[in-house]
């Protein structure tokens, strides 16, 4: 392999990675207020997607992805108040088949609604053949579009549970909710408030990611398996760790392009996700002795 | 107990026998094509409720355990292996009588392995993938268990997909027929293959097939292991506590769910004559666990009774482009509103505002 090859694959790693990790970060957020895996999360990613690809005919790109990624707030938000909201302490295993029929679901009204065609927004700047040069190494210039939008994202999430009042009251939340009720936060707001969020940066992601990735309605699955596999890398509910496990699958998978058979790429993933689950099942950054005291 | 265990089987087996006769006088046989699928299915759908209702453990991949008794029966049974003659193994076979050899439509010499052989053989791989699997993913909970069966469905159906040897995708078509019983005297012989002929017999050979798997089950639940696997579901900490080997039962009932699949995808697979990779797709699998669910968890009957009739409906098409999101409603409306199935909900507890709760 050439040098510039090398990093060829290397920003395309890249470039995945970070989709990878915005969906693990939208897992992780539902995860730490509520103690469910929303498996619909990668249709929100979808959704995303398509809406502003519609919209774009009646308005220009920027609103039209301002637009799309309220309105799947939106539907967050509904999914939330109609589904979870009024469940009491509903076990784990009841929220695994409400969320994965949520996810169905959506994605049925998106194929009557958009059809199985696949779609795309145009390039942010340029088009396909636009590439910016880095020494030998060349490169579209919305792979940059999608690492910028998804590190200005991870770094707005952080700032805003650190610094709001409302961050910390959702931190506060995830850390014990009883203790967080007691305190006079409106826990049930709270996670209403971690759909809209969650759903708010996966349409984000959807929208820069499509004009490289592409849109269909079934899209969404496979972003969510491997958003899942980077949430348990990085260790589930660690937002950092998501961050460094999504590039590191997204680099994997990109050179795995070269050894195996691009119909096995998926596979790839999946076996990482597997032997993950079976020997460290609390992440590659997480701590054996916490990991004793949680169930897996 | 016994004798109204095996009397509700015998009602069952009246109804098919009645379903039979019926649709004979009103000339209506070609719905006993989909009973027939419908009844292969439901096997698969009662092992997973063993799985699921009794020892509480959910499986989103068991579409994966039938596709790999479906193809590998399907395979087998197809893929000309003349080229192979000289390989010991393959005269091995040979001499055991494990493979047949005939001529294909072009008069070309034809050796490909004994249905019967191949269906032991996709089972016994079955048993097996199914136990290897089964050690790691078994000890994981929740989420984790959701996620890792997942995987292993949609590892399956990319091998489906992306081998050569499974037909890619496009499957794997002409399986030929599965005898079951030599033509004896005056009666023609049982075949389980889409025969348009065969029909009657293949209805009856697939709902006896059922009512076997599901005596043994009703069976398997009333005795020590049944009530293990629900002091599993019920606490698995307090189970372990009193001396049951969780991580062994639940094993077993995997394994053993997984063995049903995989009949079901052999017999099915004979029956359709071919099998696709849509067959291993996790809506598959998806679809089975609504079933379960739909029924009832731990509720075999009520389990078998939504299967069937859903199963039928949606092969007869009723439900046209909306059938995946159907299944998709079922879910989120049984888990919402009766988490302990259709046939055992409360209508006046639901409305009273108490519900059905769920401890577990």
């Amino acid at each position: 392999m050439t040098q510039a090859l090398f990093f060829q694959y290397l920003f395309a790693g890249i470039s995945y990675g970070v989709i990878y990790a915005i969906v693990a970060i939208g897992f992780n957020i539902i995860y730490n207020t509520t103690g469910i895996i929303n498996f619909a999360q990668g249709e929100f990613v979808m959704l995303g997607g398509m809406i502003s690809i519609s919209l774009l005919q009646f308005v220009p790109l920027p609103v039209a992805i301002a637009l799309a990624v309220l309105i799947t707030m939106l539907v967050g938000a509904l999914i939330e108040i109609v589904f979870i909201r009024w469940l009491d302490k509903p076990s784990v295993l009841r929220m695994i088949i409400i969320t994965i029929g949520l996810s169905i679901l959506i994605r049925e009204v998106a194929l009557h609604i958009w059809g199985e065609s696949i779609r795309s927004l145009p390039y942010f700047v340029g088009n396909e053949l636009t590439t910016v040069s880095f020494g030998a190494v060349r490169i579209s210039p919305q792979v940059l579009w999608v690492v910028g939008v998804c590190g200005i994202m991870v770094l707005g999430l952080s700032l805003f549970f650190k610094m709001t009042s409302v961050g910390r009251e959702m931190r506060a939340c995830s850390a014990n909710r009883t203790a967080a009720m007691l305190c006079g936060i409106n826990t049930r707001n709270m996670v209403t408030l971690s759909f809209i969020l969650s759903a708010g940066i996966g349409a984000l992601a959807g929208c820069v990611m499509s004009p490289i990735t592409y849109t269909q309605y079934d899209s969404g699955t496979s972003l969510a398996i491997k958003g899942f596999t980077v949430a348990i890398l990085g260790g589930l509910g660690n937002s950092m760790g998501a961050v460094a496990a999504g590039i590191l699958l997204g680099i994997i998978e990109a050179y795995s392009v070269a050894v195996v058979p691009l119909a096995f790429q998926d596979a790839i993933s999946i076996a990482i996700l597997l032997i993950i689950l079976f020997v460290r099942p609390y992440g590659i950054f997480g701590s054996s002795t916490a990991a004793r005291l949680t169930e897996f | 107990m016994k004798s109204s265990k095996l009397l509700k089987i015998g009602c069952l087996f009246g109804l098919v026998i009645g379903i039979q006769v019926l649709t004979t006088l009103t000339d209506t046989r070609f719905y006993l094509t989909q009973l027939t699928m419908s009844a292969y299915y439901a096997l698969l759908v009662i092992g997973l409720a063993v799985v699921m209702g009794y020892a509480g453990q959910i499986s989103l991949g068991h579409a994966g355990f039938f596709a790999i008794g479906g193809y590998l029966s399907a395979a087998l049974t197809t893929h000309n292996l003349v080229g192979l003659q000289g390989n010991p193994v393959i005269h091995g076979l040979g001499n055991l009588g494990m493979l047949v050899s005939g001529q294909d439509i072009y008069g070309e010499q034809l050796l490909v392995m004994a249905p019967w052989a191949a269906c032991i053989l996709a089972v016994f791989m079955a048993a097996i993938i199914a136990f290897i699997i089964g050690i790691p993913v078994l000890k994981l909970k929740g989420h984790y268990l959701a996620m890792a069966t997942l995987g292993f469905g949609i590892i399956i159906f990319r091998i489906g997909l992306a081998t050569e040897y499974f037909g890619e995708a496009d499957g794997i078509s002409e399986v030929p027929g599965f005898t079951l019983l030599p033509a004896i005297g005056s009666f023609g012989p049982i075949s389980v293959s889409g025969d348009f002929g065969l029909r009657v017999e293949n209805y009856y050979v697939a709902w006896g097939l059922l009512c076997i798997g599901l005596w043994l089950l009703l069976n398997l639940i009333d005795s020590r292991v049944g009530r293990a696997l629900r002091a599993i579901h019920g606490s698995e900490e307090a189970a372990e506590a009193v001396g049951i080997d969780t991580a062994g039962f639940k094993l077993k009932v995997f394994v053993l769910s997984a063995v049903y699949a995989a009949f079901a995808g052999v017999f099915l697979t004979h029956y359709n004559g071919g099998i696709g990779p849509s067959e291993a797709s996790v809506m598959k699998s998806v679809r089975y666990v609504a079933l379960v669910a739909v029924g009832g968890m731990a509720n075999i009957w009520g389990t078998l009774i939504m299967g069937v009739g859903l199963t039928f409906l949606s092969l007869r098409g009723v439900f046209g482009s909306f059938d995946d999101a159907v299944f998709g409603a079922i879910l989120i409306v049984v888990m919402l509103f009766a988490p302990d199935g259709i046939l055992s909900m409360n209508v006046k507890a639901l409305f009273a505002g108490k519900g059905t709760t769920d401890e577990h």
